[in-house]
């Protein structure tokens, strides 16, 4: 639709790429912000105070350090889930198996622990985060494999790999794994030396008083990591834009002679990878062991992470956070008011419908109509037949 | 006194939020003639039409459509008041019989349930005998020609009662011939007192058919002229702003050594079918060699299979004495063969990506912009500033999504990617499909400047003109074979077309055929 020809294109091409960048940031905030006041319809609704429902879900997430420490662990596996499911989609995968990823990469790691009892620090931490990584991705490759070879669908396939991931870790650890003496379905505890430190003794030497008992943990900071890794890759890598490029024009890359099948067998594989590293978190830096059934939909929230993050590795730290916040503040909201926990769910996704709600406007507007106007052409098509029938 | 004029848009004016579409737009189309509406691609013909039909909701502006005001109108009102419109891409059913699609929506029906079969081949004979159209209404859409087909949406615009017919690009995919049946058919249109909207950028059709034209540029109309009064020079200064070389000038090259040799290659197409059955060519350098067909033929699988990109079945692929048969597709290009595909948006170009990415398409993993498997940002961006310069892109931003251009630019991007290699083979399909006047001329300078330093071109076209404008031989293409080879010059575009439908094989094709295989 545009117009060339007058040097004054290319400025104003230029000035809509970058009043673009700052809609792509502006769009999230203001549907969160939407979202907190649809959220606050709801609590006055039930006869409570909207005002004092989030300024209790704020002081919940942000009284002292405590809390914000928990926002931050709370946040952690949030960050890795979400990349998964971000990175997948970068190569127009729908990678809806970041749960069953992760238990695979927590099972992975806490077995390889298990069997290196003696293993030195410096070289057990490499290891278990590899074989973490390497859990989930694996896990996520075969249905990767399915699709790029037999354009089996990734979605239906991931989510039975979950099915197998949840099913086979909890036979194992009931029936194989299970801690001597125990009536918990868990394994025994990694070795010392395979746990990730707490930050509680950093952050105090650096005089923030995050207390001793505070669960965040190094972990955190390989999600920070794994994010700018993510972005690393997608940006700076062939093969991230060769990921990009087949996610964006399957054929017009396969007509560059790229190879299409591999390059999404690798995407589906990194992006396990991510889900896989869930385990730093919730194995290496919190229970210490595999725990049955311990991640209760941590993957399925990535993909909500994901969406709100639009796909961005910095946009998921963004939304990660968000999930933290609200999660954590449920605790207190649960605790002193009588909103009950559940009405953060309802906000949550609330917030996700009117991120995608807004991306869609966005895009709408940005594209001149050029695919609503299709739409409409399509919609135009039923309306003349159906007046022309009456 | 009745209203002359059929369709009056007054100040008609489309803003969206990067370009406005309609600036101001006037348009009178008189009744009962053919009116034509030529400009460039985003010149803002399509969004008018769609304005006038009621898919799009103008700004500003009054419409007049009949003699009744329109405000805020969907396509249902103008119908009811005479308005069809027969889309660039049809809109059939491919299972269903033609007259099960013309009467979809409106169907006669008997005993009040039943849909009446009878009643509709009838009335479908009765229009196609009455315009010529010679359709069968028991025929699948699936079996017909795409010339076939366009009647069938013709037919059912008709059906609708319409005696305003707007036609969106409709000879675009036609073949000589069967532009020429249009044509008959829509003066007998005319004759009987409809009025006809006639879309499209081929300025050769609008002083032959037209009886007035409606220029429009950027938005707005340039002109109002009558077609017997003007000259597709004059049209084209009218839609470009400046003079264009309609025709470029192709000077004597020195051929050598045979690059592209291709011989009895066959391959099966998706549902198994032979779409190339034992093709034989071969291009020296320096050559250009133009494939004529309709689409639909192999040309399409004949790109592919030497680009590496669909499997042959049999026969081989040589290039310069290299076998490159069902190759990779990385593997044939960096052996110096770049591919410009026939559809720029599927195939060409990813049109997330910014202009600097796109230009590196293809040689990303060269080791100009890749160091152990990390991407140099910075010389993809220089590369880009140099291809930009050279070429003259709009906009002049290596940052801006390719998505942004207009037509012309993304194929200028192309050419520019695909050329800077100094490929020792060029494969060229559908090189301006779609793309301005300026823009052609641009493409068909930079593939004659190929071919003048040396490279084989392999020219798959659909448009005779650049078929015969450029090619120093032409080969026809019909069922997945070569039915006729000519010198460049000794042929004319009606000969060409009869070989392209399969009329002349039979007869005199059969000698050429042999001669060229």
């Amino acid at each position: 639709m545009s117009s060339p020809g007058a040097s004054g294109t290319a400025t104003r091409v230029s000035r809509i790429a970058g009043t673009e960048r700052i809609v792509d940031v502006l769009a999230p905030l203001v549907a969160v912000l939407a979202a907190f006041l649809v959220g606050g319809l709801v609590v006055a609704a039930i006869g409570e105070s909207p005002l004092r429902f989030y300024s209790t879900l704020f002081r919940g997430a942000f009284a002292n350090a405590d809390s914000v420490g928990l926002v931050l662990f709370n946040a952690t596996p949030l960050i890795f889930a979400g990349l998964a499911v971000a990175f997948a989609f970068r190569a127009g995968l729908f990678n809806i198996g970041g749960e069953g990823q992760l238990y695979i990469g927590s099972f992975v790691c806490t077995w390889v622990a298990l069997q290196l009892p003696g293993a030195p620090r410096v070289l057990l931490i490499p290891v278990l985060i590899l074989a973490s990584a390497a859990g989930g991705g694996l896990w996520a490759a075969i249905p990767g494999y399915l699709k790029a070879r037999l354009g089996v669908h990734e979605v239906i396939n991931t989510i039975m790999m979950n099915f197998i991931a949840v099913g086979l870790t909890s036979y194992l650890v009931i029936n194989i794994f299970k801690e001597a003496g125990q009536m918990t379905p868990q394994t025994a505890t990694i070795p010392i030396a395979g746990e990730l430190p707490r930050l509680a003794y950093f952050f105090q030497s650096l005089g923030v008083p995050l207390p001793a008992a505070n669960p965040l943990n190094v972990s955190f900071l390989i999600a920070l990591a794994a994010v700018w890794l993510a972005w690393f890759i997608l940006h700076r890598t062939t093969l991230g834009y060769e990921i990009r490029a087949v996610g964006h024009n399957a054929s017009a890359a396969e007509c560059a002679g790229i190879n299409v099948r591999r390059t999404l067998v690798l995407a589906m594989l990194l992006s396990g990878a991510f889900a896989g590293l869930v385990a730093t978190n919730e194995v290496m830096g919190f229970r210490h062991r595999f725990l049955d059934n311990f991640s209760s939909g941590i993957g399925f929230m990535g993909i909500a992470v994901a969406l709100l993050g639009r796909n961005s590795p910095f946009g998921v730290l963004f939304a990660a956070l968000l999930f933290g916040v609200l999660n954590t503040g449920a605790l207190e909201v649960d605790l002193f008011t009588d909103v009950p926990r559940e009405l953060i769910l309802v906000v949550q996704a609330v917030t996700i419908i009117l991120v995608v709600v807004g991306n869609e406007i966005v895009r709408r507007r940005r594209e001149g109509g050029a695919t609503s106007r299709r739409r409409s052409e399509a919609t135009a098509i039923g309306q003349d037949g159906s007046a022309e029938a009456s | 006194m009745p209203e002359q004029n059929a369709v009056e848009m007054r100040g008609v004016t489309k803003r969206y939020p990067r370009v406005v579409a309609c600036d101001c737009v006037d348009l009178d189309v008189r009744r009962g003639e053919i009116h034509a509406i030529i400009g460039e691609n985003g010149a803002g013909k399509s969004t008018l039409m769609k304005i006038l039909y009621g898919m799009v909701r103008p700004d500003e502006g009054s419409i007049r459509l009949n003699g009744t005001s329109l405000i805020g109108h969907a396509p249902s009102d103008s119908i009811k008041l005479g308005l069809g419109m027969v889309h660039q891409h049809f809109m059939l059913i491919d299972p269903f019989t033609v007259a099960e699609n013309v009467v979809l929506g409106i169907e006669p029906v008997r005993a009040g349930l039943l849909v009446d079969g009878q009643a509709a081949r009838e009335r479908v004979e009765r229009l196609s005998s009455e315009y010529g159209l010679a359709l069968d209404p028991d025929e699948r859409i699936e079996n017909l020609s795409v010339g076939l087909e366009q009647r069938a949406e013709i037919v059912k615009v008709l059906y609708r009662g319409a005696d305003i017919l707007i036609l969106d690009e409709p000879t675009g995919v036609l073949t000589p011939q069967e532009v020429a049946e249009l044509f008959l058919v829509l003066r007998s249109l005319r004759q009987s007192g409809r009025t006809i909207i006639f879309i499209t950028h081929k300025l050769n059709e609008v002083i032959e058919l037209a009886d007035r034209v409606t220029v429009m540029r950027d938005g707005r109309v340039t002109g109002v002229v009558s077609a017997s009064e003007t000259t597709p020079g004059e049209l084209a200064r009218m839609m470009v702003g400046r003079d264009v070389l309609l025709r470029v000038e192709r000077g004597e090259a020195t051929q050598g050594e045979p690059v592209l040799a291709v011989s009895k290659l066959s391959a099966v197409g998706r549902k198994g079918a032979h779409v190339l059955d034992q093709v034989n060519l071969e291009i020296r350098s320096g050559e250009i060699l133009g494939i004529a067909g309709v689409q639909g033929n192999g040309q399409t699988e004949l790109v592919d299979v030497i680009t590496g990109l669909h499997a042959a079945s049999s026969g081989n692929v040589m290039l310069s004495g290299t076998d490159i048969t069902n190759r990779r597709p990385r593997v044939i290009r960096d052996m110096g063969v770049a591919h410009v595909p026939e559809d720029r948006l599927a195939r060409g170009l990813v049109p997330e990506f910014t202009v600097a990415e796109n230009l590196v398409l293809g040689n990303q993993h060269h080791a100009e912009y890749c160091h152990h498997g990390l991407i140099d940002v910075v010389k993809i961006e220089e590369h880009a500033r140099e291809l930009i310069a050279e070429h003259d892109l709009r906009p002049a931003d290596p940052s801006v999504r390719a998505s942004h251009l207009s037509g012309g630019n993304q194929q200028k991007l192309i050419v520019a990617r695909e050329f800077d290699s100094d490929p020792a083979l060029l494969v060229a399909s559908q090189p301006t499909r779609g793309v301005d006047i300026g823009a052609i001329e641009f493409v068909h300078t930079s593939i004659l400047k190929m071919r003048d330093a040396g490279a084989a071109v392999l020219l798959v076209s659909a448009e005779l003109s650049e078929i015969m404008t450029l090619s120093d031989r032409i080969a026809v293409m019909y069922g997945g074979r070569i039915v006729a080879e000519f010198e460049g010059g000794t042929v004319t575009e009606e000969d060409l077309g009869c070989y392209m439908t399969g009329a002349a094989n039979d007869s005199r094709g059969q000698a050429t055929a042999e001669g060229a295989a």
